[in-house]
Parts: C-alpha cells; structure tokens; sequence
C-alpha cells in the first residue's frame, strides 16, 4: 500500500509485489533513510571507544546475516560458521599482500573465494540435514583451524599475517572515523543483497526448504542445490565479513576464529531472530555489547564485597564466557522469537495503543 | 619401522579408544533415549573429575569414598539439568536444542575454569605399583585400570539394557515414544534417568582419564571426539557407538605413528578423527550400525 503513511489495521494486500515490497510505507522508507543519514554522523559525535564497538557490530552484523541464511532461512545447522570467517580474514591479507591486488577489490574476491570453500563444506549438506550436518560443520571448523596452523604460505602460521589498510583509487584511508563508511556501506549493500534475496524466487525457495524439506523437493525444488547454495552464500558473506575484520585490524592472527567464534555467531542470529535480518542487526549489537557490559558491570562493582568474593577482575573472561552461554538458554528458553519478536511487538503495542488489546 | 613404538601406538590407541566408547556409549545412550544431541558430553566428564578431585584433594577423603560421592552427584546433577533446562525444550526445533547444548558446554566450561583454575592439576596418586610387566610389554597400572574400568562399565550399560526392567523401559522409549507411554511407562523419569545414568557414565571416564593424564580443561576434547566415534558406529547404536570409540582411537595413535615415522606433518592425530568423520559422512551418513532413516509423505 504504498502512497499511504499508515498501515491500514488487517490485511488488504491484493497484489504479491505489495506483499514483498521492502518498505509498506513511505513513512518507513523514509524513516529507514534519516536513519542511516543519522548513523552517517556518528563518527563526529561519538567517542573512539563507541566507535571502535559500531565497527565491530557491523562487522560481525555482515558474518552473522550469511549464518541467517543458512540457519534462519534455509533451516540447516552450521555450527563452523568462524571457520569460515577466518579463512576470509586471510584470504583477503593474502591476496592483497602477495598479488597487491587493491583491498578495495579484494575484500569481494575474499567473499567469492571464502564462498566457493562454503560449497565444498556444503557437500556433506547435499545428503545430510539436521545433525549429521551440524556435526559435519563442527569438523569442517576443526579441519579449517587446522588448515590455518599449517599453510604458513597462506597464513603465515605462528606469525601473524598483515594486512593492509583500505585503499581507494590511491587514496588510503586511515583511522577508524573513516573505516567506519567503508563498513557501513558493506553493512547496507548486504542488507540490501539479502532482503532481496530472500523476495526471489530462489529465496522462496530457501524458505521452502527450511519449512517442509520433502513438500519443497515434491514442488521440483532441487534440494542439493539449494542445501548447497545456501552454504555458498552464507560463506561469502562471513568472507566479506573476515576480510573487513582483517584490513580494520591490519593484522590477522590465527587466534579468534575457533568453535567459541561460532558459537557467538550463532547466538547472535537467535537471540536476533531466525529468520530476521534486522533482528540479526539487534543481536549482533546486543552479542558485541554483552561482554563490554560485562566490563563495566565489573568496573562498577571493583573493590565491593561482590567482586572480592567473586574475584571479578581476574576472572572476566570466564564471567564473559558464562555469560554468553547463559543469554543463548535464557533467550531460547523465554524469547524463542528472539529480539526481531519482542520488536514487531512493541511496533504493534503503540499501533494499537491505548487499545492494547 | 619402529615396531616397539607401533605396538606401544596401538596399545595406547586401544586405551584411549576404550574410553572414547564409553563417552560415545553415554552420548548414545541420551540421543537414543530423548533424541537430544548433547554438546556438553565433554564438559559432564570434566566436571565429574573436577568435582573427584576437589573431594580428593581439598577434603582428604580418600578415593574409595570420594568416588561413590562423584558419582552420586553426578547422578542428581544428570537429573537436575534434564528436568531445568532440557525439559522446557521438548517439542522445540532441532536447531534450539543443539544451541541449549551448545550454551550449556560454555556455560560449564568457563564455571569450571572460573572455580578451579585453567591450570592442570595431578591427580592425587591411587595405585602403589606404576609398571606391571604385561606380554612382555610395561604397561602403566592406570592404563591397565583404566581398559578394566571401562570394559566393567560397557558389561555394565549392556546388562541394564539387556536384562533390567528399567532397561527394557528405556529401550521401549527409544523407539517409539507414545507407545510407550501408552503402556504405562513414564517417559519423564526415562528422560531424566538417561540423563542421570550418561553423566554418571561420563564422570566415570573423567575420574579415569583424570587419574592417568591429571585434570584439565582440557579434558573436554573428549566430548568433541564422542562425535567421529558415534557417527562411524551410527548415533542411535550403543554397541557401534563402542566399536566406533575404539576405531577412533587406533585411527588417532595410527595417524601418529605414521606421522613420526614417515610424514612428519605435524599434529596429524588430533585432525585425522574428523577428516575421518568427514569421509563416513560422505559414503555412509548412518554409520555402521545405525538405522536408516526412511521417511514416508
């Protein structure tokens, strides 16, 4: 229904473009627009510190989408999702290091190269689902880690690989203030690739798969193909995702790309939403946040009886560690949904106020 | 070739392989009985020796008494975890289940870091004697304990199964659910009992792998080769899930010896189990023993 600023109250869709369309309202499109126009200026306003942290959301927001395709769209497990994140870390250092190749072109050619090792670890997915995949992704995470330890060539094995800073047309861009718009721009054009993703017709078919595997095959959706591409996908943007990550670093070492990786990506997509691109958006930021809060809760709480009992200074990392475990059972046990939920509720809450019900 | 160094590998492979199948065995034992993929395997075994040690070593209570008290608790802690947070989760998705497992391995994991250290600590010692001349071979006493250990606890899981009315209840429950429910059997105590019985299995092994190596963080490793050993047996066959635990275990002391002898990769032994996992998942996804899975419309 768009040329209205409201959504009518009930379903008056009568055409499937008006049920696709990425913004129902102007008001929503305009609204999505003086967002990012907003988010344009942060790096003025706020600290280094803030900024540092919007980095690393959009960062691993770019990883964690890919992940949402497998797992939220397509309804398969990939539990080596780091794994793959890494291997774009390094492939873009490499590429750019030995070819001199400019990291503005490298970080897509990561993608691509990261993706067509996604389809070979999508393989197995062809024949598996459930948990003989998740255990195949679970050795595709190891085999990888080792992979890395080994090919010094590619990785430069014990020493860190570097990598350089991005650079376009010439112009080297240094600093975060100015990474920061190299990131959001890779944050927008993958939100903007795989909402539209999922619109296509090979998008619904992802879906298809997720909902019912065997009604999806009978309708002649080719189900390897799918299983298989959705790994491609989600391959290329943890690629893109890695490689961002190494050329904001400019150093990529073999540390921080194993199974506790994974498992943070993983609860960033659920406590976002399966199947949510925006909610993947949320729990990122909520995934990158909870160990910073963490910190402050510990620097609030320095010299109280709490922290000498606890030992809280010493001990954060593991305070982190349970954490993060704890937040992924609390929200699968009480907001399955995830944020992306909680969210639409809110939105409906003040649609329908002061008739909440 | 160095056959001494070949046969020690094997016998080795053959130890550690024995406990592998025990931790495969009590991983089986709960897929089987509440189709739940427990990620955490490895931490239940980590905890149970820590929980052993810390009696042994902070209490002096000697190892007579402080296993018995292990595996007490191990068993209400079995129960505890099944009926909080797995409880909740039936009738979810796969993929929730996996996660809560997944998150109760890192929950489990940092707290025992958190409480006892990151170090690794010895066991405190338990047999007099530390070589026993075997065939013509010294095999460690704990080596030698740790075989007995766990051929009497396979026995063991094979005479519940086999011969008790709990058993007989479990196995019913396994395979299909409502019918046994249907027949008076409360599926809930099934549930929690698999539970109780897979962490008291695993501590076991802990306490075992603990008594030769000493405890670690490390120890947890174990839970991540549970998942070659019971994909080559089938996940839904306790006696594969044995045999596949024993292969693993050859498969990783052969990588080893054929890496010091003639590769020199480096290392190949703690990756060779799931380059292996990756290739039966390939040819033959359910295993040696494993049921097919036929799904009709």
């Amino acid at each position: 229904m768009a040329g209205q600023t409201l959504i009518p109250a009930g379903d008056f869709r009568t055409t499937y473009a008006a049920d696709t369309t990425v913004f129902p309202t102007p008001t929503s499109r305009n609204a999505m627009i003086a967002g990012i126009v907003l988010v344009c200026f942060a790096p003025y306003v706020v600290s280094a510190y803030v900024l540092s942290l919007l980095i690393q959301i959009g960062i691993f927001a770019i990883a964690a989408i890919g992940l949402n395709i497998v797992v939220g769209f397509t309804g398969q497990i990939s539990i080596g999702h780091a794994a793959f994140f890494g291997f774009g870390a390094f492939t873009s250092a490499y590429l750019s290091n030995q070819f001199s190749i400019p990291v503005f072109f490298c970080i897509p050619l990561a993608g691509v190269v990261t993706a067509a090792v996604g389809l070979i670890f999508g393989l197995p997915a062809a024949r598996l689902k459930g948990l003989y995949l998740a255990i195949a992704t679970l050795a595709a995470q190891y085999i990888l880690l080792d992979f890395f330890a080994r090919a010094e060539w590619f990785t430069g094995g014990s020493v860190p690989a570097s990598a350089e800073p991005f650079s376009l047309f010439g112009y080297t861009l240094r600093g975060d203030r100015q990474y920061f718009y190299v990131v959001l721009a890779y944050v927008i054009v993958c939100y903007l690739l795989v909402t539209n993703l999922i619109r296509s017709r090979d998008g619904r078919a992802l879906v298809a798969v997720r909902d019912h595997y065997l009604s999806a095959e009978i309708m002649g959706i080719n189900l390897t193909k799918y299983r298989t591409l959705s790994f491609g996908l989600a391959a290329f943007f943890a690629g893109v995702g890695g490689a961002l990550y190494a050329h904001y670093n400019q150093v990529v070492s073999n540390e921080g790309f194993g199974i506790d990786r994974s498992i943070i990506f993983l609860a960033m997509i659920i406590i976002g939403g399966l199947g949510s691109i925006m909610g993947t958006l949320m729990g990122t930021a909520f995934m990158v946040l909870l160990p910073e809060s963490m910190e402050w809760l510990s620097v609030a709480l320095r010299d109280s009886p709490i922290d000498q009992f606890l030992g809280l200074k010493n001990n954060i990392a593991f305070l982190r560690e349970m954490a993060i475990g704890v937040i992924i059972i609390v929200f699968l046990v009480f907001e399955p949904d995830g944020l992306a939920h909680r969210w639409r509720q809110i939105k409906a809450y003040w649609k329908l106020y002061p008739f909440s019900h | 070739m160095n056959t001494q160094l070949l046969i020690q590998l094997l016998v080795n492979g053959l130890v550690v392989g024995t406990l592998y199948g025990v931790v495969a065995m009590s991983f089986v034992l709960i897929y089987k009985a509440t189709q739940v993929v427990n990620f955490a395997q490895g931490e239940l075994l980590l905890i149970g020796a820590w929980v052993c040690w810390w009696l042994l070593t902070k209490y002096q209570v000697p190892f007579y008494l402080g296993m018995p008290i292990t595996l007490v608790f191990m068993f209400l802690f079995g129960i505890a975890i099944q009926i909080v947070i797995l409880r909740p989760m039936i009738g979810e998705p796969i993929i929730s289940v996996i996660m809560v497992t997944i998150a109760l391995s890192t929950v489990f994991s940092a707290l025992m870091k958190w409480m006892f250290g990151v170090n690794l600590q010895p066991f405190p010692r338990i047999f007099q004697t530390q070589n026993v001349n075997f065939l013509g071979l010294q095999v460690q006493t704990v080596y030698l304990m740790s075989l007995a250990v766990s051929v009497a606890m396979m026995i063991g899981m094979a005479w519940f199964f086999r011969l008790s009315k709990y058993g007989l209840a479990m196995r019913a429950t396994a395979f299909n659910q409502q019918v046994a429910q249907s027949l008076g059997i409360s599926v809930k105590s099934v549930f929690a009992m698999a539970w109780a019985i897979s962490a008291t299995v695993s501590a076991v092994a802990g306490v075992v792998v603990a008594v030769v190596n000493g405890v670690s963080a490390g120890l947890s490793a174990y839970g991540v080769k549970v998942f070659p050993a019971a994909i080559l047996g089938g996940l839904d066959s306790v006696g594969g899930a044995v045999l596949g635990g024993i292969i693993i275990g050859l498969l990783e002391n052969v990588a080893h010896f054929l890496d010091s002898e003639y590769l020199h990769w480096g290392n190949l032994y703690e990756i060779a189990p799931f380059y292996a996992l990756i290739i039966i998942l390939m040819i033959k996804p359910y295993g040696l023993f494993g049921t097919k899975d036929i799904e009709r419309i």
